[in-house]
C-alpha cells in the first residue's frame, strides 16, 4: 500500500481511472496470494528436503546398498508393487464406484439416494488402520479359497502361480486398497453426475433415449473429466497408503506372483523400515519417498493433461 | 412422414397439482400450430404430454387419450421411448451435446436407435439433416468442431437437424426463439415453414407476432387464476384468432390487455 497520499487533487482525479483500493479487497488479495505462496513454498520444501536426503543413497557405492545391487535394484521391486497394487485397486474400485454414483445420482429415489451417498462417506471416515486389521485378521483368511482357485485354474499365468496359505498377498492388500478409495471416487463422480444440466438429458430422452442411453449420451461424457479427477484422487491414495499395506502385506522380496507371499510397497517399506534406520538406509529409504513423489506427480499429470485434452468439448465455452 | 394428432379428454396431473383440464384437440398433419397464452397456462405442459416428455418429472401424470393417426400414445403397452422417436422435440434453450462434434449431434439420435450405420450413410444424413435446418453451408467446413461453438441461433438449428435426423413424424417445439436475437429468430421461423412441408409442427411460443406469422391454427391457453389448472379456451384457424376471436379472453390476450 502507498503510505503518501496523492500529492494533488487533479493526481487523484486522474487516478479515479485506476480501481479504488480497498483495504478489505487488499486483505483478501494478500492472504489469498500468501496461501498459493504457501502451497509452492512447502511443495519446494518437501522436494528439497527428498532430494538433499536422498543424495547419499543415489550416489552410494552399490555394494554398500540393501541387496547389493544398487539403489535402482533395491527400489525397482517397490515400485512394482506400489503400482501394481495401486493400479489394480483403481480397476476395481473404479467401475462399482461410478455404477454406485449412477444409482444416487439417476436411479435410486431420492430419498435412498441420499441414505447411500452418506454411508459411502462414512466408509472413508474410516481410519485406515482398522482397514489393516480387517484385512489381515476377517479378509485374508477368506481370500485364501479364492487364491487357491486362481492356482488351480490360472496358475500357468506367472501372476498366479503359488497361493499363500495365509492370504496376506499383494492382491488381498489391492481389494482392500480398492474398498478405501471407493468412497472418493464415488462422491466426486455422484457430484458431477448431479450436475449434468437437465437440458442435456432431456435433449437425449427427447431423442428417443433409453434412461441407460440418456446416461450415455448425456451424463457420462459430460462427467469425464470429474470421474477421471476422482479416479485419480483416489490412485493418489492408494499409492500413498502406508497402515493397511503395511498390517496386511507380509512383506517380501520380489515375485510376479500376486496370490503368495513377498512383495512390498515403498510405503510399506519406508514404516516399516524407517524407526531403526539410521545413515545410508535412512537415506535409501527417503530416496524411495522422493520416487514415490515423483510418481504421484506423474500420475496427476497425466490425469490433467487427460481431462485437458478434451477441454474444447467440455461445454465450459 | 407427417401424421394427425387427435386429442381428447385430456388432464394433467403433477401429484395433486391439476395442471391442465380437459383439453380436446385435432392437429392437423403437415401444418403449423402454434399454442399461446400467459406463463404457467400450461401450455408447455401440454407440448410436453404430446410425446410423453412431461413423464421425466416425478409424479407427472395424463387421463385422457393422445392418439398419432389413431394410435393411443398412453395406451398399456406403449413405450414412452418409441412414441419419443416418433415425436421429436426442439427446446426453449439451444442443448445441442457439449461433448460432441457438430456431425455427432446431428448423428446422436440415429446412433441411440441403436442402428449400425456406414461412414458414408453417416456422412450423407449428416448433410441431409444440416440441409433440411438451414445450417449445412454455416457448418460445412467445420463438421467435427463441437456443437457449443456455434452462435445461439446455429445451435437451435444444430438442434433441430438433430431432431430432423431420426425421420419423425411430428416436431414439437417449446419456445424455440425465446432465447434468440430478432435475425436467428427469422431464421427459424423460415425453417419452420419448410418443415411444415413434411412434418407436423407444433409451437409454443410467448410472441403473439410469431404465433401470427409461422402457423396455421393456434390454440389459446388461459387459466382462471393462479393454482387453478390450464385450460384451452379457444382453438381456430390463426386468422381467427388474431382477427376475429369468438371469446372475450383471447380478444384480451391478444390486444395486451393481459398476460
Amino acid at each position: 500500500m502507498n503510505a503518501k497520499a496523492p500529492a494533488t487533487p487533479t493526481r487523484r482525479d486522474r487516478g479515479s481511472a485506476r480501481a479504488v483500493r480497498r483495504p478489505g479487497d487488499l486483505f483478501f488479495s494478500g492472504a489469498s496470494v500468501g496461501s498459493a505462496v504457501l502451497i509452492l513454498l512447502i511443495l519446494a520444501g518437501v522436494a528439497l528436503f527428498l532430494v538433499v536426503e536422498a543424495i547419499p543413497a543415489l550416489t552410494a557405492p552399490t555394494e554398500e546398498i540393501s541387496g547389493g545391487r544398487g539403489f535402482w535394484s533395491y527400489v525397482a521391486p517397490l515400485v512394482f508393487g506400489t503400482v501394481v497394487a495401486s493400479l489394480i485397486a483403481m480397476v476395481l474400485a473404479t467401475p462399482i464406484a461410478v455404477g454406485i454414483a449412477l444409482f444416487v445420482s439417476h436411479y435410486a429415489p431420492r430419498r435412498l439416494g441420499k441414505s447411500i451417498g452418506f454411508v459411502i462417506d462414512l466408509l472413508a471416515a474410516v481410519p485406515s488402520v482398522v482397514f489393516g486389521m480387517w484385512g489381515m485378521a476377517v479378509f485374508a483368511p477368506r481370500l485364501v479359497p479364492l487364491f487357491d482357485w486362481l492356482e488351480k485354474y490360472l496358475g500357468f499365468v506367472p501372476l498366479f502361480a503359488d497361493a499363500s496359505s495365509t492370504g496376506r498377498t499383494l492382491l488381498t492388500a489391492s481389494i482392500v486398497l480398492a474398498v478405501m478409495i471407493l468412497p472418493i471416487i464415488t462422491s466426486v463422480s455422484r457430484e458431477v453426475f448431479l450436475q449434468t444440466p437437465r437440458l442435456h438429458e432431456e435433449a437425449a430422452l427427447a431423442l428417443g433415449a433409453t434412461q441407460w442411453e440418456m446416461i450415455r449420451t448425456a451424463v457420462l461424457p459430460f462427467g469425464m473429466p470429474g470421474v477421471i479427477g476422482g479416479t485419480m484422487l483416489g490412485l493418489g491414495r492408494a499409492l500413498g497408503e502406508t497402515m493397511a499395506v503395511a498390517i496386511i502385506l507380509a512383506p517380501g522380496v520380489f515375485t510376479w506372483n500376486l496370490i503368495g507371499n513377498g512383495n512390498s510397497t515403498i510405503p510399506a517399506e519406508i514404516a516399516l523400515n524407517f524407526p531403526e534406520a539410521a545413515g545410508l538406509r535412512l537415506s535409501e529409504l527417503i530416496a524411495a519417498g522422493l520416487v514415490l513423489f515423483v510418481i504421484t506427480l506423474g500420475v496427476n499429470l497425466f490425469a490433467r493433461w487427460i481431462v485437458d485434452r478434451r477441454a474444447e468439448f467440455s461445454g465450459a465455452n | 412422414m407427417s401424421k394427425r394428432i387427435d386429442v381428447t379428454d385430456l388432464d394433467i396431473f403433477y401429484g395433486d397439482f391439476h395442471a391442465v383440464k380437459d383439453v380436446t384437440m385435432s392437429i392437423e398433419p403437415r401444418s403449423v400450430t402454434a399454442f399461446i397464452g400467459p406463463s404457467g397456462c400450461g401450455k408447455s405442459t401440454f407440448l410436453r404430454t404430446l410425446n410423453r416428455m412431461h413423464e421425466v418429472i416425478p409424479g407427472a401424470r395424463v387421463e385422457g387419450e393422445v392418439a398419432i393417426d389413431g394410435q393411443n400414445l398412453y395406451a398399456r403397452n406403449v413405450d414412452p421411448v418409441d412414441v419419443r422417436r416418433q415425436v421429436g422435440m426442439v427446446f426453449q434453450r439451444p442443448n445441442p451435446f457439449p461433448t460432441m462434434s457438430i456431425k455427432e449431434n446431428v448423428l446422436a439420435g440415429v446412433r441411440l436407435n441403436s442402428k449400425r450405420i456406414s461412414g458414408k450413410a453417416a456422412d450423407e444424413l449428416t448433410e441431409k439433416a444440416l440441409r433440411g435446418a438451414n445450417l449445412w453451408n454455416e457448418v460445412k467446413d467445420r463438421l467435427d468442431k463441437p456443437g457449443s461453438g456455434l452462435s445461439g441461433g446455429q445451435q437451435q438449428r444444430l438442434c433441430i437437424a438433430r431432431a430432423i435426423a431420426i425421420q419423425p413424424e411430428v416436431i414439437l417445439m417449446d419456445e424455440p426463439c425465446s432465447a434468440l436475437d430478432p435475425i436467428s429468430t427469422l431464421a427459424i421461423e423460415d425453417l419452420i415453414n419448410e418443415l411444415k412441408v413434411d412434418y407436423t409442427v407444433v409451437i409454443v411460443t410467448h410472441n403473439m407476432q410469431q404465433a401470427a406469422r409461422v402457423s396455421d391454427k393456434t390454440g389459446f391457453f388461459n387459466l382462471e387464476a393462479t393454482g387453478k389448472p390450464g385450460e384451452l379456451v379457444e382453438y381456430d384457424t390463426t386468422q381467427n384468432i388474431f382477427n376475429n376471436p369468438s371469446q372475450q379472453a383471447t380478444e384480451d390476450y391478444i390486444s395486451g390487455r393481459f398476460g
